[in-house]
């Protein structure tokens, strides 16, 4: 696929009735000084990882200081950003040319040592030793559900603490929702806050007399239930660990509020990426709701592997062709050009029927498409020609 | 539906000779759906369901990641936590569904040993629920396999008053499981329970489920497409479940689009301009340089796709393979996969 290829073109075939959304310009996004954090979100699978990483490598070709953090990578786009293993901090990605005066770091996040090092940074060594052996803290740290969000927003304060670089573009956790990484720090703090546990360990002191009222008698027996399912121990050792964790929790809580702040902070822009499927484009439509309601800044969409066609034949006139030539038996490799040419045009069609019922809903989100490319990105090259289709 | 599919339909058997659907999967009774995001698990599942509900029968399909998707797919309303009829399958037959929900699961077991009665709803409320399944890694992947368990082996009397010999109630199980990444650990019950106590109404439930999951009763699809990362996830899922000894099903590639022109036909820009002139299409440079460009593309995607193929092939699993539907999936397109999955031998041996 050549770098020159004009995503979104206007000679479509058979175009769709509506308004054509506006252009998504990321150009002009990265470069604009003032944009200090650029966050890509979306569902699983529309290729979130490679656009971050993609709209990085370009900006820092075009003179930022740019960071890349990237949640689990696929294997050959971790390497063809030189990174091999998980370690938690920027690296230097080689091979990017320093002519406009710009550089690219890139990292993984390790959600497990990115929570380790918070405790570390919030208490004594010696309590942060009790907490690490819990084996409690062993679950929430590696698998509890919302803990790769709230550590991916954690690394993201960090990173913008250190002030070490001018722009950060953040990849966000492959959930099945993209709403998650919204969801998730809130629903592990409250998690930790210790409301509950106290209830389940000792429900007789905690929770109030109203609570009490309420329920009756029967959180008791709801904590004595749980407790013959999960075990003494696993209770023991939340209640232990929620302890521990009592001291610390404040300051969590306010860094995950100056994270969320920074969200809504002028400098940071959402980019939703999406895929011409339905279900990606109803994840884009919630997230697009969510951000709105939130007030933290879109700047629009990725509409990552279209099919655009590059004739503007109709597929109807391409079909009669074939049927024509084949009917005279003439030349069956002209027939099958044509063939082919009809089912991009209908695929083209089913794209953009899939991608009107977003617009109608959201008409002011600029939109820009990325055709599918045959090859996954293996090199900094197939970055950068994604950055290329990326660009206006 | 104008889609063209390639010489009608891909028959029993795949170019190796490998039945698509041996007698193994079509005796199977709890088929676990799973692929990378974006590959159309779902969908698949979907229609899996309809095809083993075909001629008669009775599915259920299970939905575990609350999405909603059963009910986005058969354009219902969102599903309660209660079996629902929401199709009826080609040649008589319905397809059931349920979304499952880990926290109604628990309360399910609760009310069946304790008898939290109304109380249940306002503890779910408070997030007492939610915390609970939280606190042990795995116990919301118990408490969803169990529920699955449950339905494949709820049986019913087989006269109409439900009296007489007992029957299954449902032929197949079809779960819409997580994808790729995560459905080993979801199906690796053996592990969770590991952090769970050692007795209990919940540990011996999953002992039910182990001995189900680890049966020739249950089978793992995993739905792929014919580029590198589908196919790379697939081949290490495929090595994952094999590991966890979990039983393998079909490799289920979606999305096949017809090869239009064999990498061997050459085209250049003088015949085709020829060929479209005798075709009555006189048009200009770049659009002839525009089908140029799509002739390109097509071959390096043809390129890439035998690639695939052989390493798909290379795991020795059968294959059903689906075309992409021109319309995209909705619930003509649900009945047209359904369709094709009977063509290419996909049934339940009742």
């Amino acid at each position: 696929m050549t770098a020159e290829t004009v995503p979104g073109g206007d000679g479509h075939a058979g175009a769709s009735r509506g308004r054509r959304p506006r252009h998504l310009d990321l150009d002009a996004l990265i470069d604009d000084r003032a944009t200090r954090v650029v966050v890509c979100c979306g569902s699983g699978g529309v290729g979130k990882t490679t656009t971050a990483a993609a709209l990085a490598l370009r900006a820092a070709g075009r003179g930022r200081r740019v960071v890349v953090l990237t949640i689990d990578p696929a294997k050959r786009l971790a390497q063809s950003m030189g990174l091999e293993e998980l370690d938690n901090e920027p690296r230097v990605v080689p091979g990017v040319d320093p002519g406009a005066g710009g550089e690219l770091q890139a990292m993984m996040l390790d959600m497990r040592r990115t929570f380790d090092e918070m405790v570390l940074g919030h208490t004594t060594p010696d309590r942060a030793q009790a907490i690490f052996d819990n084996p409690f803290y062993q679950t929430i740290s590696s698998s509890f559900s919302g803990t790769q969000e709230y550590m991916a927003m954690e690394k993201l304060g960090q990173l913008a603490a250190t002030g070490r670089w001018d722009l950060i573009v953040v990849d966000t956790p492959p959930s099945r929702s993209a709403l998650d990484f919204l969801d998730a720090p809130q629903r592990l703090s409250s998690f930790l806050d210790g409301r509950m546990i106290r209830l389940l360990s000792a429900p007789a002191r905690a929770g109030g007399s109203a609570l009490r009222k309420l329920v009756g008698s029967t959180f008791n027996l709801f904590a004595k239930a749980v407790s013959t399912i999960l075990g003494g121990q696993v209770l023991a050792d939340a209640s232990a660990f929620v302890q521990a964790f009592d001291t610390l929790f404040g300051g969590f809580q306010e860094r995950a509020n100056a994270t969320y702040q920074l969200l809504r902070a002028p400098g940071t822009a959402f980019v939703v990426v999406a895929a011409p499927e339905p279900d990606a484009l109803r994840e884009a439509s919630y997230f697009v709701e969510r951000l709105g309601t939130e007030r933290m800044p879109l700047a629009g969409m990725v509409l990552n592997r279209t099919h655009p066609v590059h004739a503007t034949l109709s597929g109807a006139r391409a079909r009669e062709g074939a049927e024509a030539l084949e009917a005279a038996r003439g030349d069956a490799t002209t027939a099958a050009v044509l063939r082919l040419h009809a089912d991009r045009v209908e695929t083209a069609e089913r794209e953009r029927r899939v991608l009107a019922r977003f617009t109608r809903a959201h008409p002011a989100v600029p939109i820009v498409d990325v055709p599918a490319m045959a090859t996954d990105v293996h090199d900094l090259d197939g970055l950068r020609a994604i950055g290329e289709l990326l660009r206006s | 539906m104008s889609n063209q599919r390639q010489s009608g339909g891909v028959g029993l058997f795949d170019e190796a000779g490998v039945e698509r659907w041996p007698d193994a999967l079509a005796g199977a009774r709890l088929h676990v759906v799973t692929g990378k995001g974006g590959t159309g698990k779902s969908t698949l599942a979907a229609a899996l369901a309809l095809a083993l509900a075909a001629g008669g029968g009775r599915t259920l399909l299970v939905e575990v990641e609350g999405r909603q998707g059963i009910a986005q797919l058969f354009d219902t309303p969102p599903l309660p936590y209660a079996e629902q009829r929401i199709a009826v399958a080609p040649d008589g037959g319905e397809v059931r569904g349920l979304a499952v929900d880990a926290e109604e699961a628990l309360l399910e077991y609760l009310e069946m040993f304790y008898n939290l009665g109304l109380a249940g709803r306002t503890l779910r409320r408070m997030g007492a629920v939610e915390f609970a399944t939280t606190l042990a890694p795995g116990l919301r992947d118990v408490l969803l396999t169990g529920k699955v368990k449950e339905c494949v082996g709820r049986t019913v009397g087989d006269d109409r008053r439900g009296r007489g010999p007992r029957q299954p109630l449902y032929d197949a199980v079809v779960v819409d499981a997580p994808p790729t990444g995560r459905v080993v650990k979801f199906l690796d019950v053996t592990k969770a329970m590991g952090t769970l106590a050692r007795t209990g109404p919940i540990r011996t439930q999953s002992e039910g489920v182990v001995a189900l999951l680890h049966s020739p009763q249950t089978v793992v699809h995993v739905v792929s497409q014919l580029e590198d990362l589908p196919v790379q996830e697939t081949l290490d899922t495929v090595d994952e479940l094999a590991e966890a000894n979990l039983p393998p099903g079909a490799i289920m590639v979606n999305r096949v689009r017809p090869a239009r022109l064999p990498v061997t036909d050459r085209v250049d820009e003088g015949g085709l301009r020829a060929g479209l002139e005798a075709a009555g299409l006189f048009l200009k440079d770049d659009e002839v340089g525009g089908l140029l460009t799509e002739v390109d593309e097509h071959t390096e995607r043809l390129a890439v796709e035998s690639g695939v193929r052989s390493r798909l092939d290379a795991a020795g699993m059968p294959q059903i393979e689906l075309p992409e539907l021109a319309d995209g999936v909705d619930l003509g397109g649900l009945y047209e996969l359904a369709e094709l999955l009977r063509e290419q031998g996909v049934r339940h041996d009742r």
